[in-house]
């Protein structure tokens, strides 16, 4: 082990009695961070009844998953859970800290940031050491990248979406080391939170999703969006939108896709509407085949896809509908 | 009921785009962008608003800017807000989430006493959102993120819900506290011509690094923890084929595309 460096952390995260997939995405990227320095990897897991979850940790990368498993800790509880993680960095002075961009993971990390003075880059689309042994966080912002580094303080800090480092190969012969970490009985708690509650979603999630059509600021009108649905009903598809649209009231954040928003994986991307602002396009890179409906041929979106087409997309749309229903029809008829 | 509501000047969201990263010279190119409120930030101050109404508040607004963000202060005034103020000076220039954080919080500090900060959950050139949530730390309060909604006021225990994957998430806060809010909260207010008239009376109070009374170490690009070390410009360009023909014609192309996809 290096003694110049500390351990690489992921703070994981179970979502029910599920680790979470960015917490596995971010161990393997923790993994690769840790074998460059010579030193662990080590994942933190606070919550309740976790051993199974604390075996995929170990089988996604990790050395040694620090264990703060009790009932008090079902739900995310901000200030316990802040302190378990500042007190665990003061003993153990990781180089880096990741957190999953999850709802938790963005209000957790800042204030785990703000307690231990070092900085925090929001929502990263790549992460990798500099000449320096820097970690240079890639953050996409106007049409281009910024290369984040904090080359004063320690740890490192930064948020990652799902869906931008790939899940590892699970390996089940890797050997990790469980740390159960005492819960501190605290004073009362100045914040609690009294229950989570997780819609059993009856729509695909975006990240899961094979098409996803996605609206933007063009699309905004009732006309507009119904007409979108329309399609993404037709079509099995995920809707998604950029953030005007949300701005706007027309979606709830969850269907927000870019940096800020969620990243996807999709094999086809359909986007009405949409400029091609990169906040939103960051989020879409991993598309096999990406598809655009706008009616101005100039629209900067036009050189970012695969296929482009130039048409008013509330007289377009209907007829593709009515096409794709038509070659189903046909193909159901082939024997 | 004295409230605090942080707002941020940010680039007009329709001329965003042009703010551009100089490929020759990796920097910003800058034009002359106007300013507006920080659209999250509206539902902040809406939320104040709508406390002064029903229970009675002193609503203070709290900007960190050049001296141009002063209109947008003064525009949070003519919205109802009864006290502006904006944190002005070249030191605090270059500042990250943390060092911004650590001045409003001062700033804050500086207005006396208060029960309630509310910010808006991102700014829209920024989305970091982690400014609300680090003010909260520096102050030493509670903080929930991403509020949808404030259920129930017992005096200073508060049931707010906020979102979650798929859900939501119902917590329980004791004031003083800071919330960070998101759209769902509520539907900001327009302009009236009369606010706009009764505004201008008002003064909007510029502290500087002095007024604040802190080290110059600790703000701006000084006090900030992270450095922007490089900037590139990314060629994300596909090679892309235009569909062409009349509108029927281009979707039978486009559905046979979609069925060699294999997901039609």
């Amino acid at each position: 082990m290096n003694k110049g460096f500390g351990p690489v952390w992921v703070i994981a995260e179970q979502a029910g009695c599920e680790v979470e997939i960015v917490s596995l995405q971010l161990l393997g990227k923790a993994r690769e961070l840790a074998d460059e320095l010579g030193v662990a990897c080590e994942a933190i897991l606070l919550g309740r009844s976790l051993e199974e979850s604390a075996r995929k940790l170990t089988e996604a990368g990790a050395d040694r998953v620090f264990l703060a498993d009790d009932p008090a800790l079902e739900f995310y509880q901000p200030e316990i859970y802040r302190d378990i993680i500042c007190s665990l960095a003061h003993e153990h002075g990781p180089e880096i800290i990741l957190a999953g961009s999850t709802f938790m993971g963005r209000e957790l990390a800042p204030l785990v940031a703000a307690r231990l003075a070092t900085g925090l880059a929001a929502h990263c689309t790549g992460l990798r050491h500099d000449r320096n042994k820097n970690l240079e966080q890639l953050v996409p912002a106007y049409g281009g990248l910024l290369s984040i580094v904090c080359p004063e303080k320690r740890p490192q800090m930064a948020t990652v979406a799902r869906g931008v480092f790939k899940t590892p190969e699970p390996d089940s012969s890797r050997k990790g080391e469980i740390v159960l970490i005492p819960v501190p009985a605290t004073a009362e708690a100045r914040v609690r939170t009294l229950e989570v509650v997780r819609g059993s979603s009856s729509s695909i999630e975006l990240e899961d999703a094979q098409v996803i059509i996605a609206g933007g600021a063009g699309a905004c009108s009732p006309e507009g969006w119904e007409t979108i649905r329309e399609l993404a009903r037709t079509m099995d598809a995920a809707l998604g939108c950029t953030r005007p649209v949300v701005d706007e009231g027309w979606a709830f954040l969850d269907a927000m896709i870019g940096q800020s928003g969620k990243m996807v994986n999709p094999a086809v991307y359909l986007a009405i509407g949409i400029s091609g602002e990169q906040q939103h396009m960051a989020g879409i890179t991993g598309a096999k085949l990406m598809i655009a409906i706008n009616n101005d041929p100039a629209s900067p979106v036009f050189q970012q896809v695969d296929l482009g087409v130039v048409e008013n997309f509330q007289e377009f749309v209907p007829l593709l509908i009515a096409k794709i229903k038509a070659y189903r029809q046909k193909s159901c008829l082939q024997p | 009921m004295k409230i605090v509501v942080c707002v941020k000047a940010v680039p007009h969201p329709s001329e965003i785009c042009k703010i551009r990263i100089d490929p020759a010279t990796k920097t910003l190119m800058r034009c002359d962008v106007p300013l507006a409120v920080n659209l999250l930030d509206r539902h902040a101050l809406e939320a104040a608003l709508e406390l002064k109404e029903t229970s009675g508040a002193f609503v203070s607004v709290i900007s960190m800017g050049p001296p141009p963000a002063e209109s947008i202060v003064k525009e949070c005034m003519a919205l109802g807000a009864d006290r502006g103020i904006l944190l002005s000076d070249r030191a605090f220039g270059g500042a990250d989430a943390f060092a911004t954080a650590f001045t409003l919080s001062k700033g804050i500090e500086k207005t006396g006493s208060f029960d309630l900060v509310v910010c808006g959950m991102a700014s829209s050139d920024g989305a970091t959102e982690w400014v609300g949530p680090q003010i909260a730390s520096f102050l030493d309060i509670p903080v929930v993120t991403m509020v949808r909604k404030i259920e129930n006021r017992q005096s200073n225990e508060w049931l707010v819900i906020s979102d979650w994957q798929n859900g939501y998430r119902r917590v329980q806060i004791r004031l003083p506290a800071l919330l960070t809010v998101t759209r769902e909260l509520n539907r900001p207010r327009a302009l009236s011509f009369s606010g706009i008239v009764k505004a201008r009376k008002k003064v909007i109070e510029h502290w500087d690094l002095d007024a604040l009374g802190i080290p110059e170490e600790l703000v701006g690009a000084k006090g900030s923890p992270t450095i922007v070390s490089e900037m590139t410009t990314v060629e994300k360009r596909r090679n892309v084929e235009i569909l062409q023909g009349n509108a029927e014609e281009k979707a039978d192309k486009l559905v046979t595309r979609l069925g060699e996809a294999g997901i039609i």
